[in-house]
């Protein structure tokens, strides 16, 4: 019951950011210097005026503008993304294929920064101001202020090229092998990248579980578990994880529109065969309709996202909407 | 006292910071070489004439890194500055105004912070074509919310303090009590924020010009290294040594913020999200 009424509540909010992305898509477009037919055509498409009526016709633009507005919702509403001239193709089906590597790389590394960064600060937290917390605040610093990229050939220098332990790039396995081969051969390319993608998310997390643990440890419940003599491991992870670990949720929710940023410039580095790897592939070659498609579709990934951690922060906390 | 509460991350951040304004301010004249002339052969190791190496053309690398101090402090600086106006135009009205001005801003506030930023930033710098203008635009555009959103909770504390009932009671128009009385009072959290602010435009610039996006008349430490990809393997210090730049720039940003915030704010700390 709790879940369906957290979906009715998500539903609306959902559509309304889909659409207002829609009708920025829209007007991105004609904010580019030039007709938006030649613009979506890409700079070949100019030369060639059959693709420039084409699109003329497909998408009305010699329609009134709110006309083509609806025209342009109605095409997203039925995902039709419409089609990149540069790989005469269709965008829904290139990034369809693109997917579920974001995916992986995304949830992996979000999953990491979380784990990684709870626990230390957690840690931080129960030994504030000793070493230990300045240790943990000094490192989580350090990854902040390291740009992902920079971060990310820094490991491919040491673990690839000094230490040859790790594949710089080249994952194929989706595409090549099959079963167990084909797994192994994903884990092996994936630590990087994920590591990479981690770095950064995991300094936010530290700083948020540190406070919010100081916060929960000063309540009244935390004097009574204690009173009653269970070990502060129990107290710990019993009692005051579940309390503190709700704003970290809140703020992953948040953040996911920024990993799939974070995404574009890690896959850039590592060749990771996602749809950040597809957006700067796109942008080198000024394919916009692809960009919009995969702006678009990054927006579904994030509305579906807080989809996601409404129904895990109402799991973890109760209270939550009760009001 | 717990190392902690020593004002020593103001100082130190301020003071790197500092000399990164410096530099940035005398580039001309600190440069050994033209940024974008060819001053020697390729991709030169780091010796004692080129400090850190020429480039795949035969381009200083100091003085690219010297003149991209520029790049990475102005876009910075005004981005930040034209953020916070926004978010703190945003943040006062919801927050004073309340009911259902408050409700919409707040809606609007949450749009910009759960869209893809960075993918956002990716489409208006290439359809409006990457410059100067272009990227600063285009970032102050998706830096805001945090602002917004913390102006707004300041606003909504202060408007029922005292002051402000007598700043109304004689007779003070809203926008002048928004100004003048309120908004002075909640500066000091939000200048920890917007401080913050400017690290993460400053990355986000970085990352625009890694993919390529760079005003193509200024010299800028993500250009460096993007440019330098193919041949990093072999020619490690042309992404090694502007990058450490950067990484210096924002961490003397983190500094100064967490300082700041710190000394105006002790709740603050953790609560602000980064790019």
């Amino acid at each position: 019951m709790r879940f369906a009424y957290t979906f009715l509540a998500w539903l609306p909010r959902a559509l309304l950011v889909l659409v207002a992305i829609g009708l920025l898509n829209f007007f991105l477009i004609r904010l580019a210097p030039g007709d938006p037919a030649t613009v979506l055509a890409g700079e070949s498409g100019a030369s060639d005026t059959r693709f420039v009526e084409e699109i003329r016709g497909r998408y009305g633009l010699d329609q009134p503008l709110w006309w083509q507005a609806a025209t342009y919702l109605r095409n997203l509403a039925t995902f039709d993304l419409g089609m990149s001239y540069r790989m005469q193709r269709d965008v829904a089906d290139i990034i369809t294929e693109r997917v579920p590597a974001t995916l992986l790389l995304t949830s992996t590394a979000l999953t990491l920064a979380i784990i990684v960064g709870t626990l230390l600060g957690i840690r931080a937290a129960r030994r504030a101001g000793t070493w230990q917390d300045t240790l943990i605040g000094a490192v989580a610093v350090l990854c902040y202020a390291t740009p992902v990229f920079w971060a990310g050939l820094l490991l491919v220098l040491l673990f690839s090229v000094s230490l040859g332990l790790l594949p710089p790039f080249g994952m194929s396995g989706f595409i090549r092998k099959s079963g167990i081969a084909a797994a192994l051969d994903v884990l092996h390319h994936l630590v990087l990248p994920v590591v990479t993608l981690a770095l950064f998310y995991f300094a936010v997390y530290v700083r948020l579980s540190r406070a919010s643990t100081l916060e929960v440890l000063g309540r009244d419940f935390v004097r009574s578990a204690r009173a009653k003599g269970l070990s502060e491991t129990r107290v710990l992870y019993g009692h005051v994880l579940r309390n503190s670990i709700v704003p970290v949720v809140t703020m992953a929710g948040l953040q996911i529109g920024q990993l799939l940023g974070g995404a574009v410039i890690v896959e850039s580095v590592f060749a990771w065969p996602g749809i950040g790897r597809l957006a700067f592939d796109a942008l080198i070659q000024r394919d916009y309709n692809l960009i919009l498609g995969i702006f678009f579709v990054s927006s579904i990934m994030v509305v579906l996202a807080n989809l996601l951690t409404d129904m895990v922060v109402r799991a973890i906390d109760p209270r939550v909407g009760r009001s | 006292m717990r190392l902690h509460d020593f004002p020593w991350r103001i100082g130190v951040g301020g003071a790197l910071l500092g000399l990164f304004a410096v530099i940035a301010i005398l580039a001309p004249v600190l440069a050994p070489y033209d940024p974008f002339a060819i001053s020697g052969p390729p991709l030169v190791p780091p010796n004692s004439s080129y400090l850190f190496g020429t480039d795949m053309l035969g381009r200083d690398v100091l003085s690219g890194m010297i003149h991209g101090a520029r790049v990475s402090l102005v876009v910075g600086l005004v981005s930040a500055l034209c953020s916070a106006v926004i978010g703190i135009t945003v943040g006062a009205i919801a927050g004073y105004f309340g009911g259902a001005v408050d409700r919409a801003l707040v809606r609007f506030t949450e749009f910009f912070q759960v869209i893809p930023s960075f993918m956002f930033v990716i489409l208006l710098v290439a359809i409006l074509t990457p410059s100067l203008g272009s990227i600063v635009a285009a970032i102050s555009l998706v830096i805001w919310p945090p602002v917004a959103r913390l102006v707004r909770s300041e606003f909504m504390t202060l408007k029922t303090r005292e002051f402000v009932e007598a700043a109304r009671s004689l007779g003070l128009s809203h926008g002048a009590v928004i100004v003048r009385e309120i908004l002075p009072n909640a500066m000091p959290p939000v200048l920890a924020v917007g401080s913050l602010m400017v690290a993460t435009a400053i990355l986000t610039e970085a990352s625009l010009s890694f993919l390529g996006l760079a005003d193509p008349n200024m010299i800028s430490w993500g250009y460096m290294i993007g440019s330098a990809r193919s041949v990093f393997r072999q020619a490690w210090w042309l992404s090694i040594f502007p990058g450490l730049m950067l990484f210096l720039t924002v961490f003397a940003i983190t500094l100064l913020s967490e300082g700041l915030g710190d000394k105006t704010n002790p709740n603050l700390r953790g609560n602000q999200p980064g790019l």
